[in-house]
């Protein structure tokens, strides 16, 4: 029993002197040299316009009107609420997943004047894991750009060429997928150029 | 994205390269830490702090610990570090950094979080950005990252020692493999990561949550969204994620963790992170060839773990990359793989690949949600689990967890070669198969134990997200999760009631504690041992033979346990999501 | 040994077997074996359960399962009635020696009195006379004969038995043939060797080994974790609406459940002390046989081991001037009354050279001085010459000067060689050089190259000196000797060798060797040694043949490969039995599940109960084989694992799906489902 009170002892001990270190130290240290190395992206990537804070270019953010290029569904809180990331957690056989999908899949192809047979790209139906996924795939993009377009009064061209000026394609051609970041592109639109480089 | 395309393959390949380029440096450096007087580069700077440490502990660096001793400073040690994170956890509303104005969180939810945290397992059934301080993340949490994944290093070199020594007492002394791992290891290795992730964007501030107006508030286009705005959570995230990644804790900072944008930016930082979760657990197996003077048994453990790693990956891919064809069917790109639930940045192969990575190891952290998984892709992840993450595994524990694979391996084959068994010059004797099985028998105990309680009760049932099979699978994952240490999570059940919350808490305190007990056990006893020295007739630890029966011995103890669950679970829906048209 | 003619599956044994096998149903007798005791609880559940069954169920398909698993215990233990079946006939044939001897009790007064031999009593003194059985163990303290052994041995031949020396015990039990000799006894009733001979080869006091030990304690764990993995399943199957049976749990238990080698277990230990009977050695314990399959290194014995025992000569080299014929016939005059085995081999090898026999006999004139230790030379005195034969310093002794420098080369070669040069001389001229080699035992190089293969070190132990002792081992290819070895050495080249990890094996036979034989892992006694010898050891070889520890070693390999490669086997098989049960289970409920049905089984019950049966079957399959032994091949470590492995790590994952789907053909073919 003895030896177990001396064992308590320095284990208190233990854990305080290593949380100092640990949790005070480290956290601070890794602190001030990300604010000296990397300021903008400690910071949370913050997109500005006038000194208005429009959100993150790392964070996907709600659009649903026919001249912006539209994000992916998203399943935090009600939607791209960055306070609650989340996805739906709906599992393949889930019936609420099913007539969600369907649902989105007619209004994707109303909205974008499809075919009633055409494919829908998936990430445009799906939510995704964060619900604030900033990016879309360059299909989803691609069929999107003739609305854009039409809402805008400016030739398909046009938009698609601004399309592929904000695809990325794979880091070092290899890792991850090409892909659009969305607030990029609808500022873009707007004419506010390569924010959040 | 085409299915099983050929960057997925690259990055496969890639990544195993890297990992078998990364693991003997790794390795070389762990056999400098673990020794109470091994050289490091960054000797100048830490031994005066090192030495200050064993001061105000009054702990002896040259003293060694038998396993009892060795044991009884862990479980005190970490019983310690529980009680300091739920203090800091109900108390969280009068500790200072919390712009948030958040309040103490529920009883039952710090218990489950403190023992999830010192477990090593890092279950989140609290949502980071809405539940926790930025005091409570970076003291109460952070602190476990490290030294939970210190006590499980230190505990696979105490069975290291175990196996290396012979007529011994001891196996190293507790203290000083807890402050030099995180001295000397993990600190360092952070501290640079971190910086590294911060480069990717990952946020690390102390600023309260930023208010923003977003792009569409601000025009005419949109009148029904003026005024709205998006409030994006902050905070000291990389130094966080460093060391839940390193550390294999995975516990997030944001509640999607590494799939939040903050958590996880860019495909590098996926890349780097799946790579850093595999880098202390890889560099392990060559600490244990080094130190055993049998490098190629080091190896052979390596090959073990990689070619069932790579089994796990090329399933899961193949899973997700083929899709959900009960969607394809209302009119959604086949091409596109099963998005449900990933980032369109990792897409499918950088999706799979994470969620095998995170669960061979006893990381938790995901890109994508496991959950929305198609049965088989979320088959894999949870078999991971149940293996006991012996892939690679968690910092440590996948060590120690595969080498008592080794030693069961070793016992019912052993003998097959004329003598009684023998691991690298150690008879395995009744103690240590005694021992041995009940490591397993915990894991297995806990895991179906509590489950089967879930299935039939009525909390059990109160927490599903999904109901049919994919409900049975929310709960095993749930309870193996746990058991394992893992952390991540079928993550649609809701495990945030005071049942679950104390059930998981339990798994999660069996699935460390009482395996680590016996694992302590089985290594004062090996260094107790004669050595044989080596002959022709020695069971040969390393070579292709040994691997097949590592690997055979893995999945016929270890996996078979499961598959009447299995079947009824991620087995069936698969049949059904693809052989008829029930949903649930 | 009588019973060593009985084959393995003798007619009788198995009838006596499948008695036994009923008769160890006793649940009691089955607790030591958990795998088994689990199965028979199962059996009574499902045998309960038929009275009690629910409607879905039919009453043939629960019969046939409760029948079979009653049958896969029953199998259990038939198998290891089997293996103790051979022993128990040996036993009593043993035991009809033991019964109504009666002893001459020779009094401290001097009389004799004739009592039963259950009365005596340690330190007793008995007399007994030819045709005689001899009442007890012991040891003679007063005259010598020859003795029948054959009752323990099996060995026709007749041994000498004489007071001193290391050749004075007597075994109860044995009969003299001649003479008559006075024997202190050594043992009280009850425990004679004859007595623990019976106990040994009937198994009644067999404990298990520390590795069966640690076996079953795996084998348990394994049964706990399937119970486990049933219990629980009990549950999954009601939240996914699957009503699972008693039966069929207990089926799928059972099938998981590591049976087969839990039913093999004993029968396996069994057969390996009974296989070591068959090569008359009998093992004390299990345990000695185990440690003989982990011997590394193996002490042996130079004279009589590794070489015939005696030098014998091989050669004649003449002094320059004297004939080969004119030497030999010398050296034969010489040898005439030289009785020991070397003086007999110089008579034999002359007659080589043209000599006709010649014998003391033939010559009444002739003064023969017979061989002793002191005078080291042997000779004859024959018409005014001293022919003399002997060691060379004993030779120049004898001449009173030294001899040429052709004969010291002659001499110096010899001995360089390994060889024992002796000399002859008549009177003060040396006639010549004879050569005395000792001879090694045919085939033993290649034997021990094969324990080279086997990670075993041989070393050999003599008195002789390190120039001879070299040659002799490298002519009979052992990798280690130690010269002019002391019996004490081998008790410290044992502790020496243990230190560093090795297990050892000897043998040894005298009074003197007793420690080390004791100290020694594996410990062989010759019956023909001392009653210390015999008791120092924990084995005893009835024929006293030393080379047969090699034998040994292997049998002891051969054990502990048969119950690895039947517990890799048994658990390999679960794979198969998985894929058969589980789409059974739930193909009611969930019809999609019917392509895990791999094996095309034809229905759920068929497919349950071909598992069920597969299981017990096998069990019976494997009998032969458990008791028979794996074979044993002299691989490396590396090689033997790789083979077993594809034998019976790949074989018990395979063979099971064409067995199980057999018995589903059967079954259906003769409508039992």
């Amino acid at each position: 029993m003895r030896n177990w009170i001396t064992e308590l002892r320095t284990s208190f001990l233990a854990v305080l002197a290593l949380a100092v270190i640990l949790c005070g130290l480290y956290p601070l240290t890794a602190w001030v040299l990300a604010h000296g190395l990397f300021p903008g992206k400690a910071d949370g990537s913050l997109v500005t316009r006038d000194g208005t804070v429009l959100g993150s270019s790392l964070i996907g953010q709600e659009f649903s009107s026919p001249q912006y290029f539209h994000p992916r569904p998203s399943a935090a809180g009600r939607g791209y609420d960055a306070e609650r990331s989340g996805g739906t957690n709906l599992g393949p056989l889930s019936k609420n997943l099913v007539d969600e999908v369907e649902r989105r899949v007619a209004a994707y192809r109303a909205e974008n004047g499809l075919p009633p047979n055409a494919l829908v790209p998936a990430d445009a139906v799906t939510s995704s894991g964060s619900g604030l996924d900033p990016h879309i795939s360059p299909e989803n993009a691609h069929l999107q750009a003739g609305r854009v377009a039409r809402a805008r009064g400016v030739p398909e061209a046009k938009i698609l060429e601004l399309v592929e000026a904000y695809t990325a394609g794979r880091t070092l051609g290899i890792l991850g997928q090409p892909r659009v970041n969305v607030l990029r592109l609808n500022l873009a639109l707007d004419g506010v150029r390569d924010v959040g480089r | 994205m085409a299915m099983m395309d050929l960057y997925g393959w690259i990055q496969l390949a890639l990544f195993v390269g890297l990992l078998f380029l990364v693991t003997k440096p790794v390795g070389l450096y762990l056999v400098r830490v673990l020794e109470p007087d091994g050289k490091t580069w960054l000797d100048r700077p830490v031994r005066p702090v090192e030495r200050l440490l064993y001061r105000v502990l009054g702990v002896d660096p040259k003293g060694e610990q038998d396993w009892k001793q060795y044991t009884q400073s862990l479980i005190s040690f970490s019983l310690a570090g529980l009680l300091f994170t739920y203090a800091v956890l109900r108390l969280q509303h009068i500790l200072p950094l919390n712009p948030q104005k958040l309040g103490p969180v529920r009883p039952d939810l710090a218990f489950n979080t403190a023992a999830s945290f010192t477990t090593n397992t890092n279950w989140q059934n609290y949502a980071g950005e809405t539940t926790l301080s930025y005091f409570s993340q970076m003291v109460g949490l952070v602190f476990h990252n490290f030294v939970s994944a210190a006590a499980g290093i230190a505990a696979a070199a105490a069975l290291v020692r175990g196996i290396a020594r012979h007529s011994a007492k001891t196996i190293g002394n507790f203290w000083v493999d807890l402050v030099r791992v995180n001295l000397y290891l993990l600190l360092p290795f952070s501290l640079v990561f971190s910086l590294f992730l911060t480069s990717q964007g990952i946020v690390q501030n102390f600023k309260p949550y930023v208010r923003t107006t977003p792009v569409e508030s601000t025009t005419a286009a949109a009148p029904d969204k003026a005024g709205n705005s998006q409030i994006i959570a902050q905070g000291p995230a990389s130094s966080q994620v460093a060391i839940k990644m390193l550390g294999t804790n995975g516990g997030g900072f944001f509640n999607a963790n590494a799939a939040h944008p903050y958590e996880n930016p860019t495909p590098l930082s996926n890349f780097i992170q799946m790579l850093s979760i595999f880098l202390i657990p890889s560099g392990l197996t060559y600490y244990l060839g080094r130190k055993v003077r049998n490098q190629k048994h080091g190896w052979a453990v390596w090959s073990a773990m990689a070619i069932l790693f790579l089994a796990a990956a090329l399933v899961c891919w193949r899973a997700e990359s083929a899709g959900n064809p009960r969607l394809q069917a209302l009119g959604v790109d086949p091409g596109g793989g099963n998005m449900e639930g990933k980032e369109v940045r990792f897409g499918v192969s950088g999706s799979s690949l994470f969620a095998t990575v995170t669960t061979a190891a006893s990381c938790g952290a995901v890109n994508s949600m496991h959950d929305s998984f198609t049965p088989l892709g979320g088959l894999v992840p949870l078999v991971n689990i149940q293996l006991g993450e012996v892939v690679f595994g968690g910092v440590g524990s996948g060590l120690y967890g595969m080498l008592i694979f080794v030693i069961l391996a070793v016992f019912l084959t052993g003998l097959m070669v004329g003598r009684t068994p023998e691991y690298l010059g150690k008879k395995i004797e009744s103690y240590d198969v005694k021992v041995s099985v009940l490591a397993v028998l915990i894991l297995i105990f806990s895991i179906l134990g509590f489950s089967a309680w879930a299935t039939v009760s009525r909390w059990g049932l109160a927490g599903l997200n999904n109901s049919g099979p994919h409900g049975l699978s929310e709960i095993l994952y749930a309870f193996s999760s746990g058991t394992g240490n893992n952390g991540s999570a079928f993550a649609g059940l809701n495990g945030n009631t005071p049942s679950y919350n104390i059930t998981l808490a339990l798994a999660m305190l069996f699935g460390r504690f009482i395996m680590m007990v016996p694992v302590l056990a089985l290594a004062g006893n090996l260094a107790r041992k004669k050595l044989i020295p080596p002959s022709e007739a020695s069971f040969p630890a390393s070579g292709p033979t040994f691997i097949i029966i590592l690997i055979g011995t893995v999945l016929i103890v270890g996996a078979l346990t499961f598959l009447p669950a299995l079947t009824l679970g991620p087995v069936v829906e698969h049949l059904l999501m693809t052989g008829s048209g029930v949903l649930y | 040994m009588p019973a060593s003619t009985r084959k393995l599956l003798d007619p009788d044994i198995i009838g006596r077997a499948a008695l036994d096998a009923v008769r160890k149903l006793n649940p009691v007798h089955l607790l030591k074996n958990p795998v088994i005791f689990v199965t028979e609880v199962g059996a009574l559940l499902t045998t309960v359960g038929l009275l009690m069954r629910s409607k879905s169920e039919p009453a043939g398909f629960v019969l046939q399962i409760s029948v079979w698993l009653w049958f896969t215990v029953l199998f259990a233990n038939f198998a290891e009635a089997m293996a103790e079946g051979r022993g128990k006939a040996q036993a009593s044939e043993l035991r009809k020696t033991r019964t109504c001897l009666t002893a001459n009790l020779l009094r401290s007064d001097g009389s004799v009195e004739s009592v039963s031999a259950e009365r005596l009593r340690k330190g007793d003194l008995v007399i007994v006379s030819a045709r005689e059985v001899i009442p007890a163990d012991g040891e003679i303290v007063e005259g010598a004969a020859t003795v029948d052994e054959s009752a323990i041995t099996g060995e026709s031949a007749p041994v000498i038995r004489e007071a001193g020396g290391d050749r004075s015990a007597v075994t109860g039990g044995t009969r003299v043939l001649s003479d008559r000799i006075k024997v202190r006894v050594t043992s009280d009733p009850g425990q004679s060797f004859l007595d623990r001979m019976i106990s040994l080869v009937e198994g009644a006091r067999r404990q298990k080994t520390p590795n069966e030990i640690a076996l079953t304690i795996l084998l348990s764990a394994l049964t706990i974790i399937f119970l486990v993995v049933i219990i629980s399943l009990k549950p999954f199957g009601r939240y996914s609406g699957v009503d699972l049976t008693m039966t069929v749990l207990v089926a799928l238990l059972v099938c998981l459940i590591p049976t087969t080698i839990g039913g093999l277990l004993n029968a396996i230990g069994i057969a390996g002390i009974d296989r070591m009977v068959q090569k008359n050695v009998l093992a004390m314990s299990g345990r000695a046989v185990e440690a003989a399959g982990d011997v590394d290194v193996l002490l042996l014995d130079k004279t009589g081991t590794i070489t015939l025992g005696d030098r014998q000569a091989t050669d004649f080299f003449p002094a320059p001037g004297v004939t080969i014929e004119e030497m030999a016939s010398a050296a034969q005059l010489a040898s005439l009354a030289d009785e020991t085995p070397e003086g007999r081999s110089i008579v034999v090898l002359a007659k080589k050279h043209g000599l006709r026999g010649r014998s003391i006999s033939d010559m009444p004139g002739a003064a023969f001085i017979a061989f002793s230790a002191q005078t080291r030379m042997s000779g004859v005195d024959l018409g005014g010459h001293r022919i003399r034969k002997g060691a060379p310093d004993a030779i120049r002794a004898f001449i009173g000067n030294d001899y040429s420098v052709e004969v010291h080369d002659a001499v110096s070669q010899i001995a360089f060689k390994g060889g024992t040069p002796l000399l002859v001389a008549d009177e003060k001229r040396v006639l010549g050089t004879i050569e005395l080699k000792d001879i090694v035992k045919g085939g033993l190089k290649d034997r021990f190259e094969r324990f080279r293969a086997m990670g075993i070190k041989t070393v050999m132990i003599t008195g002789d000196n390190p120039l001879t002792a070299a040659a002799i081992a490298r002519e009979s290819g052992v990798d280690d000797f130690i010269a002019e070895a002391k019996p004490e050495d081998k008790l410290m080249l044992i502790r020496k060798e243990q230190a560093a990890g090795h297990l050892v094996a000897m043998t040894g036979d005298g009074t003197n060797d007793a420690p080390a034989l004791a100290q020694a892992d594996v410990g062989m006694a010759m019956n023909t040694g001392t009653q210390a010898a015999r008791e120092a050891g924990n084995m005893v070889d009835l024929d006293s043949n030393p080379t047969k520890l090699i034998e040994v070693v292997e049998i002891g390999k051969q054990l502990l490969i048969t119950r690895g490669a039947l517990t890799t086997f048994s658990i390999a098989n679960d794979v198969a039995k998985y894929f058969a049960i589980v789409p059974a289970m739930l193909v009611g409920v969930f019809p999609v599940i019917a392509p895990l049905n791999i094996m095309g089984l034809r229905s759920p019950a068929s497919a349950i109960l071909s598992a069920v049966i597969f299981n017990a079957l096998i069990i019976i399959a494997l009998i032969p084989l458990a008791l028979r032994g794996v074979r044993f091949r002299p691989l490396g470590a590396a090689a033997l694992l790789r083979r077993n492995l594809l034998i019976y790590g790949l074989g018990g994952l395979v063979a099971p799906f064409p067995g199980i789907k057999l018995v589903d053909i059967i079954l259906n073919a003769l409508h039992l489902v």
